[in-house]
Order: structure tokens, then sequence, then C-alpha cells
């Protein structure tokens, strides 16, 4: 089985976030980064499917030289090679046009699955991987938590709301786009991350892509980014760590009645 | 015109698409469009029926037995012929895990724009701009559609208030669509073995999330909740790490509750967890980000480490009880 699965690096879950010049996204200066959340989930789903079924993992990052990081990350925690697509033109693409962008890497390269996580924590359009299958003209199915494979034929389970569930099945190649807690990470070994080092990361431009300007021209467009205004009157409670419990356990008490 | 989805299960209609039709019928109110709604599957005129009773101008029924059961593939293929026939300049959506699942499909195949996961539009000199969440509501971004219309658009659940909607009298239309080569066979719906614990009669309820770091340190938590007397529960991230049971998970993908109390340690505030516990009577949320989302809908806020903090609440709680 030959899979790629997408993985985008993305802000640390708990970084300060400051708003850029133009007001329309943040400062990604004195910024750590990590491979977003689901998508890691989509990387052990893809290595879990490899020892299983034996093939290949690809490790597809879009991003700009920082984003290699996230792919030798993936590499030592045993993907095989790694695809990192890197142009200026690609900086501030929409879900439209990312997907259309690993749509064409993806269909250069050739697949029997394609996963990516269900969202993203940073954009989180809940797009990407639904287009890219819709380009590639395969099936899909998105909030993934199984994948079984036989024959060619998928069959995965879909986390539906209020607690239900639904099997789906139909023919590879296809793309599932995978929920947060689909199986237990493994981490990087001392050896993994020197089998990395022999890897191989392929580099593609907009060339290679072979896009045109207008087949990423944005169908979506920020215009501003802001903290959101809060609904409710907080109230805050200071002091030092038992000023503090005494007092909440005052008005919890006394003022809201819980107890 | 406005196109408004309605999602059913087995004719049965989702409480969450009166959300889309009070949300065309606002937008309607700004740009004078006139709003219709579609629905699509088997045997699915009761539901028509009672979407009718709304103010709109038609209800469309796409009825083919093809669509008796959802599929991606055979919902955007019909929706697109509908689309084709009816030429509307706005579909609305409501954000639902089903719409999720085809609307991407959907729009990408007539290369239209898609702005989903909205919380708050407004109309500025004709033009629909839409509010929706970014970096999981730490900040929000006020986001335009452009391009070709339609445009589709998916609003966050519990953004509207669906018990708002204008009534009125439609007319019931049916349309017709071919469909073939659906590749997606569903077998039924299911739900997994029934929680073990009914978390949604607990009167006082300790949540914890990732803030606390580690497996081990869970125990610290618990030990507030027993002192308080309350049950504990989680965020997602937590019952993914199997630190403690799937069914002690709050949100939208585990259970609702509505307790008199939910304080919320180290938990950042995602709208899916939101969902599930915003109707407790009294928030409390402990956390060392002034700008966590969780602050948004709490009543008393507590900006610190938990570490510090949880363990004094502990010994407060105690000689409280006694
Ligand atoms: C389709 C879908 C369904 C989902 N369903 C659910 C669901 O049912 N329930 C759910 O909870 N989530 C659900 N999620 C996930 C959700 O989007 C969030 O990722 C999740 O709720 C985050 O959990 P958290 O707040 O514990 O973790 P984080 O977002 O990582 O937040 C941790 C918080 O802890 C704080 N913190 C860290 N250290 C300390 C300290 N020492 N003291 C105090 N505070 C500290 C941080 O400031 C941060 O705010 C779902 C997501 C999707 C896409």
């Amino acid at each position: 089985m030959k899979i790629i699965v997408c993985l985008k690096q993305v802000p640390k879950n708990d970084s300060i976030l400051r708003i850029n010049e133009q007001g329309n996204w943040i400062q990604d200066r004195d910024l750590t980064y990590e491979i977003n959340e689901s998508d890691q989930y989509g990387l052990e789903a893809a290595l879990q499917l490899k020892e299983k079924h034996g093939g290949e993992v690809i490790a597809l990052s879009l991003g700009p030289a920082r984003a290699q990081s996230v792919i030798k990350e993936a590499l030592a925690r045993g993907a095989d090679r790694g695809l990192h697509i890197e142009d200026a033109a690609f900086d501030s693409l929409d879900a439209f046009g990312a997907a259309s962008v690993i749509a064409a890497a993806a269909k250069a390269e050739g697949f029997d699955l394609l996963l990516t996580g269900l969202q993203s924590d940073d954009h989180g359009y809940a797009q990407t991987g639904v287009i890219a299958a819709e380009l590639l003209g395969t099936p899909h199915a998105t909030i993934v938590m199984d994948v079984q494979s036989e024959d060619g034929k998928l069959k995965v389970k879909r986390e539906l709301e209020s607690g239900y569930f639904q099997w789906v099945s139909f023919p590879a190649p296809a793309v599932l786009t995978i929920q947060s807690g689909i199986n237990t990470l493994r981490y990087a070994t001392l050896k993994g991350i020197m089998a990395a080092k022999k890897k191989e990361i392929k580099k593609l431009d907009a060339a290679a892509i072979g896009l045109s300007a207008d087949e990423l021209a944005p169908k979506t467009q920020i215009r501003k980014i802001y903290v959101p205004q809060k609904s409710k009157q907080t109230q805050f409670i200071e002091g030092s760590a038992s000023e503090i419990a005494a007092k909440l356990m005052d008005k919890l008490k006394n003022e809201a009645r819980v107890f | 015109m406005i196109l408004v989805f309605i999602e059913h299960v087995d004719g049965k209609v989702n409480k969450a698409s009166y959300e889309a039709v009070r949300a065309a019928q606002l937008i309607s109110g700004a740009t004078g469009q006139a709003i219709s709604a579609v629905i699509f599957g088997s045997g699915v005129g009761a539901a028509a029926g009672e979407i009718a009773a709304k103010k709109l101008g038609a209800v469309y029924t796409v009825e083919n037995d093809a669509l008796k059961s959802y599929t991606a593939d055979g919902y955007s293929a019909a929706f697109k012929q509908v689309i084709e026939q009816l030429q509307p300049e706005l579909v609305l959506m409501t954000h639902t895990y089903e719409v999720r699942d085809f609307a991407p499909k959907l729009a990408a195949s007539l290369r239209r724009a898609l702005v989903g996961d909205c919380i708050a539009h407004k109309v500025e000199g004709g033009e629909l701009v839409l509010t929706r969440q970014v970096f999981q509501g730490k900040m929000a971004a006020d986001v335009v559609p452009v391009g070709d219309k339609p445009h589709f658009v998916s609003f966050q659940i519990g953004s509207f208030r669906g018990d708002e909607c204008e009534a009125g009298q439609a007319e019931v239309k049916a349309l017709t669509v071919n469909l073939a080569g659906i590749r997606q066979q569903p077998e039924e719906r299911f739900k997994e073995a029934k929680a073990a614990v009914d978390l949604t009669a607990a009167p006082l309820i300790v949540s914890v999330g990732r803030g606390i770091k580690e497996q081990k340190n869970i125990e610290i938590v618990k030990k507030l909740a027993d002192a308080m007397g309350a049950e504990l529960s989680a965020s997602r991230p937590i019952c993914d790490n199997e630190w403690l049971p799937m069914d002690r998970q709050i949100g939208s993908s585990g259970q609702t509750v509505a307790p008199k109390m939910y304080l919320a340690v180290g938990i950042s505030g995602a709208i899916q967890h939101l969902v599930g516990m915003k109707g407790a009577r009294t928030i409390v949320a402990i956390n060392k980000d002034k700008e966590a989302p969780i602050f948004e809908i709490a009543d008393y806020g507590i900006v610190g480490d938990l570490f510090e903090i949880v363990p004094a609440l502990t010994a407060e709680a105690e000689k409280l009880k006694q």
C-alpha cells in the first residue's frame, strides 16, 4: 500500500499570538511550531497500515523552509521518504489552493491512500482533504476513526455526532481525513532519528507542481483577524493561591450557591 | 436566491438545520433575497412539510432511492444538479459532520468558494462578510468569499437561534436528479457500548484538560473533584491519550452536560468542548493563559498555574466539608 500523509506545520498550541501589520494574519516571527494534531494521528495511521499491509509511507508537507522539520520528524517516526512543497507563490493559499497543490503532487506521485488530518489547528478550514479528493477524482471519507483494507477495498469507521459511528466502504485509491484519537501516537526513537538522516526529502516548487496562477486564485479572503469579544462578564479572582482558593469557594457557596 | 440545506436522518429533520434557515432569514432581511430550502432523500415529504411551516419561498424535495442513506458522492452529485436548476447566489448550511463531509467536495466541483464553520455575519454595502474562528477560537477572522456565485457558507452549530425562525407557509416542490456511480457504501449508524458513567445527572463537575501535561497529574484534579463531591470529566485529548476513559469526555463527540457548576482545569475552550458544557449554570475556569477562549464563557476566572491553584482549592474544599 502506497500512502501519502499530509502534515501541516502549525504554531505550537500554547503560542502567544500577535497580529501582523496588515492585520490579516499573525506574525510568524518568534513562534515555535509543531505538527498539526490530527495530522499526527494520520501519520500514525499510515505507519500502522504499512506495518500490516506492507508498502510505503510518504510524508508530504506544503509550507516554507521551516516545514522541513515536520517531514524530518515523520521520517524519524518511520515514514520512508518526504515530499516538501515549497515556493513563495504558495505562501498564502486558501483551502482550495492548498488542496490543488497537494492534489497535483499526489497525482504525480501516485498513491493508494492520501491521508490528512480532519482540520488544522490554525485556519481550521476542514476542507483541504475533501477538496483534494474531488480534484483527484477519488472517493473520500471524513472524521475517520478506523481504517481497514482488503483487496483494494477500504472500510472506514466514521465518527458521527451524538456518539454515533458508521462504517463506510469504497474502493482505493481514496482520501481519508483522520480524527485525533484514532490510535496511540508513537514518538521518534534515537534509532529512528539516526535512520531518518539517510532518508530522501524531495523538493517540489511551483514549476514542478505546474498549476497556473488562475487555478490557485483564492476563493476566500481574510479581511482582518482580531481577538474575539467576550460575551460574558467574567469575575477574575486574584491573589495568592490560598487567597484565590478561599475567595472562589466563598463565591461558589454564597454568590453562585452551588453548594 | 438563498438556498438552505436541510439535513435529516431517516426523514427526521436535524434541529441544527433550523439555524441555517434562521441565518437565511436574517441575511435576506438585509439583502432582500428570496429564500428556498432543499432536502435530499427518499421519503422526505413529511420533513419537507415541517420545514415549509417556516417563512420561506419554497421547499424543494429531491427524492431518489440512491439518496436513501447519506453518501458524500450522492449528496454532492444531487446538490450540484439542484444548483444548476435553481441558480442560487448563496447556499447556507449548518456546519455538521455531514456538511463537513460533502460541502467542500460540492463547492470544489463547481470551483466556488466555501466559507466554512462561521459564527457570525454582517452585510456591508450588499456584501456578505463572515466571521470564523481561527487558532481554535483564540482569534476571530472576518472573511469574504470571492469569485463567481453561488457562494457556500456553513455556520457553526449554535450561531443562530433555530427556535427564532419566522413562521410562514412555503410551497413544496419536487426536483429530480440523475445519480449513478456512488462509490461509498454506508452501513447502519451505531453507538458504541453504553457509557458506564452518566455525567448528565451530576450537579457538580470538575473537568481536566491538556494543561495537566501528564497522566500521573490527573490525580491532583481527581482529589479536587472528590473534595468538592464532584464528578471528574475531561476534554478530548485526555481521553484520546487514554488517561481517562472515553465516557468521561465532554463535548461534541462526548457527553453534553448542564450541571450547577462546571470547573474547567487547563482546558482552552475549543468550540467542540464548549458545546458540551456551556449550559452549566456556573462556569469556573483555571488557565494560565488569560486569552484562553474558555474565559469567554466563564463566570469566575482564575489566571494562573493549575499546579498551584488546584491543591489550594482542594485544601479549601476539605475545610468547607468539615
Ligand atoms: C470534529 C471534532 C470533534 C471534537 N470533539 C471534542 C469533544 O467532544 N470534546 C473536546 O474536549 N474536544 C473535542 N475536540 C477537540 C477540540 O477541538 C480541542 O482540540 C480540545 O478540546 C482541546 O482540549 P484542551 O482544552 O484540553 O487542550 P488544549 O487546547 O491544549 O488546552 C490546554 C490548556 O491548558 C492551559 N494550561 C497549560 N498548562 C497550564 C497550567 N500549568 N496551569 C493552567 N493552565 C494551563 C493552556 O493555556 C491551554 O489553554 C473535537 C475536535 C473536532 C475537530
